[in-house]
């Protein structure tokens, strides 16, 4: 508390600037305006510092609280000005006084980081500098001169796909990845062609999974490189085989102890078809990303594909996921993916009509449809106006699948030995039970596809309108949503980008469960009656034992006539 | 996603395969400021892409100064002429999900309500009126179904925007972007429409809450649990959130920067089978 008379700062100046009066001024006269101010509680300005001293006091004062430390966070609130004051004078943000909150949240917060700690911690290296360098290995080149000129040499035609190209084209109707991803792709599938003995190549699609995706290459191998599978068949035909000789034998032991067999026999397996043919014709390859490792894919199973069409699920990313639905799918994620592929390739794959004829060679039976064909010399592309109008100019190449699951029907009751080249043959010989399926021939043209309900199947337009003379003809599948196929001048292709299921208008509705089995049909052997009581019993003993006597009496009694 | 931020935005965003063409690109690039222009818009978001049976809409947002409001939504079949969309209504969404299928690509294109309606029993009294008018017009059902997409899917990363007090949401100037560890989390992203959740959180989840930055619902709740696949590309560069409800949205978003939007390029059809696919 002051005692002192208040005064004010700006009265003393005028003062000095006055001239000076030969007379000192005393106190205030009663008479005199100002009279009676100087005393304590009559001054206007009474709580105003009045001297520098008090004020240099009461600066210290407050100086002190803004300095006194907080119990909770160990900050005080003089620091903090003085670092959001230097932070604003520092960065000079438009609109300070508006976001001043946020600098003073923001100064709070950069006050916790750690500081300078003996201890460094290591520094965490972020998955973004793996992938780098995964991708950067896409970029060396290995050995590359002379098996450059080997490649060469060797083949006429180039293994390896301008992807850029298609993706150049796709492009313009707005399909594709971005290039840098592309280009990856490109080195990637290099690699492959590097690594494995590869005849013919394509960048099939990508296909979206719940945590990674699938990057998938349609790889044509070079002749004899397949034989790994038939070593796998042959080992599960002998277990069962042994399986059998094993049951037969505890049969003979304990023939009354076990309960009756079951007569049920599965129907057997539909072989898949054989590499190379139908929907094995080509191999693939996935990886997960660029950089990351191709891994093959195991060819398809005709059970595989007719439980695919039945179940729809998202793919994980994981190749060896277990595939979890109803009807159960034989086999893992990997499985599911290659069924997957097979029907959107049977599906959608299309090249314009003309591009691919049939071999010249005459056919035996025109019944089983050509299985290749080749590449058609002469072929004339017509001009993409054309190609937009009619799906006919646009066919199949490749062969549908059946209800069966396989390209070429095959006949299940005949096989009993695996020979697989008698199938064509057996087509309508005796087994009348199934009725033999034909799926349309190769190379038809997808005008003949149906559409679903008032929907047709394919979608056709031209990239731009606006400069016609450069477009290209875009082909999208409205049953697999994803397909897609362009075509231009005399080059055109097919990909796929999407999470790899059919596109159907009614929702999907799974599977019912089979019906319960029929119990053992009832009759009297094994209705339930209600046991005899004893009294029953006895009676039926005592009523026994007198039939019995009866019938000794009896023959007795023949005996003694004898 | 921001028109402005446009040919870069759409990078990230290409690994589904749906993209633009550099016709449509350059178209875009051309009109959205002109909407700018024309509509007064602060910020004119490109939303996405519609695919028809026979054409394609492209669809365009635009918002006022309070981002929360209800954003005027613009169609147009080739990226160069624009028409503005009627707001959505309630009876539009309830007739939209009758009706099923593709879209045809043609705005005046009417599906006939008439079948559905004698399949199903019991109309409820207020669609009672429209059972006189069995006809359902497409641009009705593309509003109903933008609509029901932004209202389901459409995300922005936590701390993208602030609420003032007087109620106005902005956008947050000091976001940095989320940190690596946080874009992995689904308790990061935020459903960008009128809260649902928010009220029934417990008080003390709400204690933790910043009214500032938390006042949506996060896509944690989502139902069915796993509708959103979230991976890192390009190692950790980009996160990408696709949504398995509307096949075909896409969100990204570069960790540490300001960068993230979402696109829709599909169909514009719910996906119901997605409790049997997961």
């Amino acid at each position: 508390m002051d005692d002192q008379s208040p005064e004010l700062d700006s009265s003393q100046e005028p003062e000095s600037a006055e001239p000076q009066d030969a007379r000192e001024r005393g106190p205030y006269q009663p008479h005199e305006p100002g009279y009676g101010l100087d005393q304590p509680r009559y001054n206007p300005y009474e709580d105003e510092i009045p001297d520098p001293q008090t004020r240099m006091l009461a600066i210290k004062n407050a100086k002190a609280y803004l300095l006194k430390t907080s119990t909770k966070s160990g900050l005080n609130l003089y620091d903090h000005f003085a670092n959001i004051l230097t932070k604003i004078l520092d960065e000079q943000p438009t609109n300070t006084v508006d976001i001043i909150e946020n600098i003073s949240k923001d100064v709070k917060w950069a006050q916790f980081r750690k500081k300078m700690d003996t201890l460094r911690d290591e520094p965490l290296i972020p998955p973004t500098f793996e992938a780098a360098e995964n991708c950067k290995a896409l970029f060396i080149q290995e050995g590359g001169e002379e098996e450059h000129e080997g490649v060469e040499e060797e083949m006429g035609q180039p293994a390896l796909p301008n992807v850029m190209e298609a993706a150049f084209y796709f492009e313009q109707a707005g399909i594709g990845l971005n290039k840098d991803e592309s280009y990856y792709i490109f080195l990637a599938l290099k690699n492959l062609i590097r690594v494995q003995p590869i005849q013919t190549c394509r960048f099939w699609g990508k296909i979206l999974g719940l945590e990674m995706n699938y990057i998938i290459a349609e790889v044509q191998l070079r002749e004899g490189e397949e034989e790994e599978e038939t070593g796998e068949e042959g080992e599960g035909t002998t277990a069962e085989g042994e399986k059998e000789t094993g049951e037969a034998g505890e049969e003979d032991e304990e023939k009354a102890a076990e309960p009756p067999k079951s007569t049920y026999k599965p129907p057997p397996p539909i072989p898949k078809e054989p590499n190379g043919t139908g929907t094995n014709k080509y191999v693939y390859f996935v990886c997960n990303g660029p950089g990351k490792p191709w891994v093959k894919l195991p060819p398809v199973t005709p059970a595989q594909i007719v439980c695919a069409r039945k179940i729809k699920k998202f793919f994980t990313g994981w190749l060896d996921a277990p595939v979890v639905s109803f009807p159960p799918f034989p086999g893992n994620e990997a499985n599911y993916l290659r069924a997957q592929i097979a029907r959107i390739s049977a599906g959608t794959h299309v090249s314009p009509t003309g591009f691919y004829q049939f071999a010249d060679e005459e056919e035996e039976e025109e019944e089983r449809g050509a299985d290749t064909y080749e590449e058609n010399p002469e072929f004339e592309p017509p001009p993409v106006a054309k190609m937009v109008e009619s799906l006919a100019t646009w066919a199949h190449h490749v062969k549908g699948i059946l209800k069966q699951g396989r390209c070429v029907w095959i006949n299940p009751a005949q096989k009993s030995e695996e020979n697989e080249e008698d199938d064509e043959e057996e087509e309508e010989e005796e087994g009348e039970e199934q009725q033999e399926e034909r799926g349309p021939p190769l190379l038809t043209l997808i005008s003949e596809d149906e559409g679903m309900k008032d929907i047709p199947a394919w979608t056709t337009h031209a990239s731009t309108n606006l400069i016609p003379e450069y477009s290209v003809a875009i082909l999208q599948s409205n049953r697999w949503p994803g397909a897609y196929a362009f075509a231009s001048g005399g080059k055109f292709e097919n990909i796929y980008f999407g999470w790899g299921h059919k596109y159907s208008p009614e929702s999907y509705t799974p599977e019912l469960p089979p019906p319960a089995e029929a119990e053992f049909p009832s009759g009297p052997e094994i209705a339930e009656t209600v046991d005899p009581t004893v009294e029953e019993e006895m009676a039926f003993k005592i009523a026994q034992e007198e039939a019995l006597a009866e019938a000794e009496e009896e023959e007795d009694e023949e005996g003694e006539d004898d | 996603m921001e028109a402005l931020s446009l040919p870069a935005a759409l990078e990230p965003v290409a690994g589904g395969g749906a993209g633009l063409s550099p016709e449509r690109r350059a178209a875009l690039g051309t009109s959205l400021p002109l909407l700018q222009r024309d509509y007064r818009f602060e910020r004119v978001w490109f939303w996405g892409c519609i695919q028809g049976v026979r054409g394609a809409y492209y669809i365009a947002e635009g918002l006022g100064p309070d981002r929360a409001a209800p954003r005027s939504r613009l169609y147009s079949l080739n990226c160069v002429d624009w028409s503005l969309l009627t707001p959505a209504t309630k009876e539009m969404l309830a007739l939209a999900e009758q009706v099923k299928g593709r879209f045809q690509g043609d705005p005046s294109f009417e599906y006939s309500l008439a079948e559905i309606n004698k399949t199903r029993k019991a109309l409820p009294l207020k669609l009672a009126y429209f059972s006189s008018k069995p006809v359902m017009k497409e641009e009705a059902r593309l509003i109903a179904t933008i609509e029901q997409i932004d209202r389901d899917v459409g995300i922005v990363p936590r701390g993208a925007f602030v609420k003032t007090p007087l109620g106005s949401v902005h956008e947050n100037r000091h976001f940095e972007g989320l940190s690596l560890v946080e874009a992995k989390k689904l308790s990061s992203y935020f459903h960008f429409t009128d809260p649902v959740n928010l009220k029934n959180k417990t008080l003390l989840e709400k204690a933790d809450l910043d009214p500032s930055t938390d006042f949506l619902d996060s896509l944690e709740h989502d139902i069915p649990r796993g509708s959103w696949s979230i991976q890192l590309e390009k190692g950790g560069t980009v996160v990408v959130l696709r949504s398995l409800l509307w096949l075909g949205l896409t969100f990204y978003h570069v960790p540490m920067t300001k960068q993230f939007g979402y696109v829709y390029f599909g169909t514009g059809e719910k996906n119901l089978d997605l409790p049997f696919m997961l």
